[in-house]
């Protein structure tokens, strides 16, 4: 049985990570179709402003609980699109002691302000609704494809990042004045937050001194709940699969990822590379090319002049991989051609599955 | 159109399109042919690792400016230049500028900035762009140190919108202080077509087209910027012979196929016709849903791009250019 297989057939948790426009939502969208044929209830969560994922399931919009995908799979398969404002809302309403403090919050212009715009929020919230899924008993294994951010890897860091920002020595001195407390030793920091107050406009900072008035008290479910999700991440049950197109730029950034992944002590279990240009001839490139020219101006020699292409690029895109997988191994790599009809419906995700899985298609 | 016109209608161009479609290929070929035209073009990069100065054969960019390519080759050519702009730098910078050298290094030390920044989204963009902002009104006021033209190899697809909507968010949210005012002379400029446009980059693939016909009516609704031409980038080009037969095409050629050729040569050959038809269907249909003028970049097999290939792709962008007819066809999309 192959890693991919085992994968789909038993991780409880799939993370499919790697840069931006390599395929990431298709693969998170097959493998949990793949489990899905295999009897599992499976569920694939994407964020993404471009709604990439309903284009892939061939659905008009698909929200924020998840939606049973109907097809003939012997198990389930379903689908959520992140929306990270109301995931945050709904964390807020579970760590608030009363619903006058969530109200509070929930209402709170700074709070609207970071629940959208704080770096890494989008990040964690695709963690929280990962942890929220699999804790469930909906569900046998969940698909995660991250968020297409500016550095893909902040999921990793996003709850320890979380916790931090609510840590932050700012809002300590911000909240002192109510918690009546160094108010005499916070003297000049208060200076100085009013000299940047001048710059940024006080009316921020007074929404976040309310801000973090009213969190008080829930930082501490915050944190153990961010402790439990990096536990997640780490998990056995947890595979996570790098993704990659075979293209010079995003081999190098998929070794990144890889040594990012390498640092946090988390193995990558496979790494798929879409869009590989298929060579058709085990020719060198060289010769082929070299008979197009002798051929030049005929029929014959531009058909070699084709063959030349696919095998220069393809043999240029093996060139390129090779680091990478000596980089993952032993994690296996799975290659899946660039086809000669773009993915963008169930039939096209099913193709894609017959040759990640290795099964030919009639 | 005349290249040199072209190049000379806004002093900032923003290159914008989804992951992977050769975003940061297109904004330095179009830097390199702005180059060869003459002018003085610096390309700028916001979010770092984007492999920029890979396509130059030069070291990662600083936030000094630095010569990715000298001027001079061909004759006539100015000089490409680069830069990364970060918006801790821009801010410090910034302070700097105004007096405030002091407070930009507690800003710093006590993590403040992350704060700020956190405060009031959008910030880290607007910093950003004031910077670009400060470069765009130097090379207007063609101050002796400063570029010809500006390319913007802007964040990808989702986040570019996200990036130049900060100035409208900011001057809608914040009522007064020196950030509303920066703000608000960035929504200045990129809504000025005489000062900025934006070139959206795609590739003729279903996905990749859909994304960037929502991300163009965006751009003009929500931010009201003047769009430039589309590049449809990766097309292949045309080979003679696909349509025929490979054993046919040897007996013309009075030439041998050795075992297992004609299938190879068959299937190669149909799999480019194919891509080849849907190419052109994306692109047509593309052409129907966006009414801006297109420029078309060759998918290159032969090689990865390095100095030679950019200057490939900056003729053929040049071509295109020169096969555009007038700019009052590339602004403005009507719904």
């Amino acid at each position: 049985m192959s890693e991919l297989d085992d994968l789909v057939g038993h991780s409880e948790i799939v993370i499919c990570c790697g840069s931006g426009g390599v395929g990431k939502t298709t693969t998170a969208a097959v493998l949990a179709m793949e489990a899905a044929a295999r009897g599992r209830r499976a569920v694939v969560v994407t964020i993404d402003p471009a709604k990439r994922l309903a284009d892939a399931l061939g659905l008009e919009g698909i929200g924020d609980t998840p939606v049973v995908i109907d097809g003939d799979w012997a198990g389930e398969l379903s689908a959520v699109m992140l929306d990270t404002k109301s995931t945050f809302d709904a964390v807020v309403v579970k760590y608030a002691a009363d619903p006058v403090q969530a109200q509070r919050i929930l209402q709170n212009r700074f709070y609207r302000n970071i629940s959208g715009a704080l770096s890494g929020t989008q990040e964690y919230m695709a963690m929280e609704k990962l942890y929220e899924l699999q804790a469930g008993t909906d569900f046998d294994v969940v698909v995660v494809d991250t968020p297409p951010t500016r550095h893909a890897l902040d999921f990793l860091d996003a709850p320890r990042r979380l916790t931090r920002f609510l840590d932050h020595r700012l809002y300590r001195v911000l909240t002192a004045p109510t918690r009546g407390m160094m108010r005499a030793v916070n003297a000049a920091a208060q200076t100085f937050v009013r000299t940047v107050a001048k710059v940024v406009g006080a009316e921020v900072f007074d929404d976040a001194i309310a801000f973090f008035q009213a969190f008080d008290g829930m930082e501490a479910g915050f944190r153990e709940r961010a402790e439990r999700v990096l536990e997640l991440l780490s998990d056995p049950r947890t595979a996570f699969v790098l993704v990659a197109s075979p293209k010079r730029d995003t081999v190098e950034e998929a070794r990144f990822f890889a040594s990012k992944l390498g640092e946090n002590e988390i193995p990558v279990r496979t790494l798929i590379v879409n869009r590989m240009h298929p060579a058709f001839t085990d020719a060198l490139p060289e010769a082929v090319a070299e008979r197009a020219r002798t051929l030049r101006g005929t029929d014959l020699g531009g058909l070699y002049a084709n063959l030349a292409d696919f095998a220069l690029v393809a043999d240029r895109e093996e060139h390129h991989l090779a680091g990478l997988a000596e980089q993952v191994a032993p994690a296996p790599v799975v290659r899946v051609p660039f086809l000669s009809t773009d993915v963008h419906d169930l039939d096209g995700l099913r193709e894609i599955g017959d040759r990640l899985f290795g099964r030919t298609r009639a | 159109m005349d290249p040199g016109q072209f190049f000379a209608a806004s002093r900032l161009v923003i290159v914008a399109g989804k992951g992977g479609v050769g975003k940061t290929t297109v904004s330095a070929a179009l830097a390199r042919a702005a180059a060869i035209a003459g002018l003085t073009t610096l390309l700028v990069e916001v979010e770092g690792k984007s492999g920029l100065a890979a396509i130059f054969g030069r070291e990662p960019l600083a936030y000094r400016e630095v010569v990715l390519a000298k001027g001079g080759s061909p004759p006539g050519s100015a000089e490409v230049r680069g830069r990364t702009l970060t918006p801790d730098d821009a801010l410090l910078e910034y302070l700097r500028d105004h007096g405030l050298a002091r407070l930009s290094k507690r800003l710093v030390s006590s993590g403040v900035l992350d704060v700020v920044a956190t405060a009031v989204p959008g910030i880290r963009d607007i910093l950003v762009l004031g910077k670009v902002k400060q470069i765009e009104r130097a090379a207007a006021a063609g101050a002796g140190d400063a570029p010809d033209l500006v390319v913007l190899d802007a964040p990808a697809a989702g986040h570019a919108i996200t990036f130049l909507q900060s100035a409208r968010g900011l001057v809608d949210a914040v009522r007064v202080g020196p950030i509303r005012t920066q703000a608000s002379e960035v929504l200045e400029m990129l809504t000025d077509p005489g000062r900025c446009s934006v070139v959206l980059v795609t590739m003729p693939e279903e996905t990749p087209v859909n994304e960037l016909i929502d991300t163009a009516y965006r751009l003009e609704d929500r931010v009201g910027v003047s769009l430039g031409p589309v590049v449809v980038n990766g097309l292949y080009p045309t080979v003679e012979g696909m349509d025929s037969d490979p054993r046919e095409a040897a007996a013309r050629a009075s030439a041998e196929l050795r075992s297992g050729e004609a299938e190879a040569l068959a299937a190669a050959a149909g799999f480019r016709r194919m891509r080849t038809a849907l190419q052109r269907e994306q692109v047509a249909r593309l052409a129907e849903r966006l009414p801006l003028p297109q420029i078309r970049l060759p998918f290159l097999f032969e090689a990865d791009l390095g100095r030679a290939q950019l200057d490939r792709l900056a003729g053929e962008l040049v071509a295109g250019i020169e096969g555009l007819t007038d700019l009052s066809s590339a602004s403005g999309a009507p719904r």
